[in-house]
């Protein structure tokens, strides 16, 4: 009977040097196509905070917001940014849990996604302020001015809420870059080893240290999946605790995070291919892996067109006048090229791509994930838009057209999220080593050949290597 | 201090050495928090078979998720007593809304809590330069003994050499 002899080198995919050497190349060699993708991105993000200033220098009269509709393109960003968020650090933290082990090149582009996805939304309710620096008014402190906020709004719910899975993904995704910036550290010289050396806060990789990492990933494992559920849900509650027409729904908590979670995967699936494209990863970012973050969306897509058909048909069933108003004008009135365009981007081209195993390639995937980021935008606008339009009562209804403010701004958040995520890759590397090597199998101990191996190796008289410092 | 060790690219020959350094610690007199085991990957995933560490970072985590509630209730009803906003029959302090507040309250509390249990636990950030080989950042495990009898450090760096390491070396740092 043959027998099987597992060798370090047939054990092992990658060695570890080459999981540095791969890894380590986009953060210690910058190519001529980051400066200029660098650029482009940033002069749409200068103009996007040209914008900004100009509307808070002339008011909030060059928006497009006029009564009824004051949350038009801002808050459509706020919700779809903050739903974006999701892809990472929730996704990471239940295949972390479960120990998928397919999860281990995914979760630092999935967490990384979540930090800049929550900082791009969480300006827009500063950006959407008449008086942005004002801003620290929503922050509860005891003030001179008497001005305590409402806690029973849900605004302030919003405020708590980002600030805690803000922190979390933070410290989610800081944590287990240690060890990997203390590698850096290793390999780099000069100003870069001084600059490592300090945010590897001196990782050693001992026993101590690598058993608290890991059970410090555990515990925000657990909380971090709660949190990041509870962040979409208040989210959605900002538009659920409103007398509005289509807004006030029990099914608006689910929904939204079923819709966050979509768009999240789709984002995930969009920036992993773009990693694998431009950073040559085609070895770690595999087939497999767009696979099965596929096969999320698919499940992801089949959930969002029930939550749907689920409130949709409640309303059109209860007939109440108000929001027939809403949901006629977004199926069969003004919105009605929306509403199909989101259907078809959102259920229509992706299930089949998604749900034949032949088209669930890393095109195929990229495609589908591509057209679910537009309809969960446009998603967010329907939800936003037709219900402020069409209120209880005809004297208040109104029209909202975007002002070329907003559209700047909104196409200036688009840049600015690949901004952030290519200045990421460069400063750190956007897989994690450590997991990575941990997830390549190790080679039992062979003993005889180890020692017949080593022992001409012994020295006799030889001294010792010396000291190192 | 000062230290002998030994440089491992293979997982199983590292097992080795540390098997056979802890079976000759009676005669040579070495303590377990002697042994010094560094890798770039956690020690488990390399099958190290090291001592169980015992942490109290999930009870500290809870208590700090206990008092974060705590605190977030207690900053939720003081604002809504001292500036009371009556708003029809509703009460002041209401469950469902001070709720909300309390639990995103008590998940920061955790969150914050094992953060600062892990810096404080692995006595991160570190300042001052400790022993350290930069070659475990390429891959290879670092076993070895700090403050040991300098009578034993030939037999150490046999012992080493012959379970498989690559390299042996000394360190000292007064």
């Amino acid at each position: 009977m043959a027998q099987h002899v597992i060798t370090p080198t047939s054990a092992r995919p990658f060695d570890r040097d080459t999981i540095n050497q791969d890894l380590l190349q986009p953060v210690l060699h910058t190519s001529r196509r980051f400066y200029g993708l660098t650029s482009i991105l940033a002069a749409f993000v200068l103009a996007g905070l040209a914008a900004f200033l100009f509307q808070a220098y002339a008011g909030l009269g060059v928006s497009g917001l006029r009564r009824p509709v004051f949350w038009g393109f801002y808050i459509t960003n706020f919700v779809f940014w903050i739903g974006i968020s999701h892809a990472g650090t929730l996704i990471s933290a239940i295949l972390r849990l479960v120990n998928a082990r397919w999860r281990r090149p995914v979760t630092r582009c999935a967490e990384a996604i979540t930090v800049f996805a929550l900082l791009i939304g969480a300006s827009f309710p500063v950006i959407h302020l008449g008086r942005p620096w004002l801003f620290f008014w929503l922050i509860p402190y005891p003030s001179e001015r008497g001005i305590w906020p409402n806690f029973r709004s849900p605004l302030l719910w919003d405020f708590c809420a980002i600030l805690t899975y803000i922190t979390g993904s933070l410290i989610f995704l800081l944590l287990p870059m240690i060890p990997d910036l203390a590698t850096v550290r290793d390999r780099t010289a000069g100003w870069r080893k001084r600059v490592y050396g300090a945010v590897a806060l001196g990782w050693r990789g001992t026993p101590r240290e690598w058993h608290r990492l890991e059970m410090a990933m555990r515990i925000m494992a657990v909380v971090i999946i709660p949190v990041a559920v509870s962040v979409h849900t208040i989210v959605s509650w900002d538009f659920a605790m409103a007398p509005v027409p289509m807004w006030h729904s029990t099914v608006f908590g689910p929904y939204f995070v079923a819709g966050a979670i979509f768009s999240g995967i789709a984002a995930l699936i969009i920036a992993m291919a773009f990693l694998r494209k431009f950073l040559h990863l085609e070895q770690y970012l595999k087939p497999i892996h767009f696979d099965n973050l596929g096969k999320l969306l698919l499940v992801m897509s089949l959930l969002w067109i029930y939550f749907i058909v689920a409130e949709r048909l409640t309303v059109w069933y209860g007939n109440s006048t108000p929001e027939m108003a809403v949901l006629l004008a977004t199926e069969r009135g003004k919105f009605l090229p929306l509403f199909w365009a989101m259907v078809c981007c959102n259920f229509l081209i992706p299930f089949p791509i998604l749900a034949i195993k032949r088209f669930r390639t890393v095109t195929g995937t990229v495609i589908a994930s591509t057209t679910v980021v537009i309809g969960m935008w446009l998603e967010r606008f329907l939800i936003v838009v037709p219900s402020l339009e069409f209120k209880y009562l005809p004297f208040d209804w109104g029209h909202y057209r975007p002002s070329w403010v907003e559209i700047t701004i909104t196409l200036a958040t688009f840049a600015a999220m690949p901004l952030l995520y290519l200045l990421f890759v460069k400063f750190v590397p956007i897989i994690s080593m450590w997991e990575l090597k941990g997830g390549e199998p190790v080679a039992a101990p062979r003993v005889e050949a180890a020692s017949s191996w080593t022992q001409s190796r012994v020295p006799t008289e030889e001294p010792l290597p010396g000291s190192v410092d | 201090m000062n230290a002998i060790y030994g440089l491992f690219t293979d997982a199983g020959a590292a097992r080795r050495a540390l098997h056979e350094l802890r079976g000759a610690s009676a005669r040579m007199r070495i303590g377990d928090d002697q042994i010094l085991v560094m890798s770039s990957e956690p020690p488990e995933d390399l099958g190290l078979d090291l001592p169980h560490q015992r942490t109290r970072m999930p009870w500290l985590a809870a208590l700090g998720g206990i008092l974060g509630g705590t605190a977030g209730y207690s900053l939720v009803s003081f604002t809504q007593r001292t500036y009371p906003l009556p708003t029809g029959n509703m009460p002041i302090v209401a469950l469902w809304p001070t709720g909300v507040v309390t639990y995103e309250f008590t998940m920061l509390g955790a969150i914050l809590t094992t953060a600062l249990t892990f810096f404080l636990t692995t006595r991160l950030p570190r300042s001052r330069r400790r022993f350290y080989d930069p070659e475990v950042s390429d891959g290879k495990i670092l076993i070895g003994v700090a403050d040991s009898d300098s009578n034993f450090w030939r037999d150490l760096e046999r012992t080493l050499y012959e379970q498989g390491a690559e390299q042996v070396k000394q360190y000292s740092h007064a």
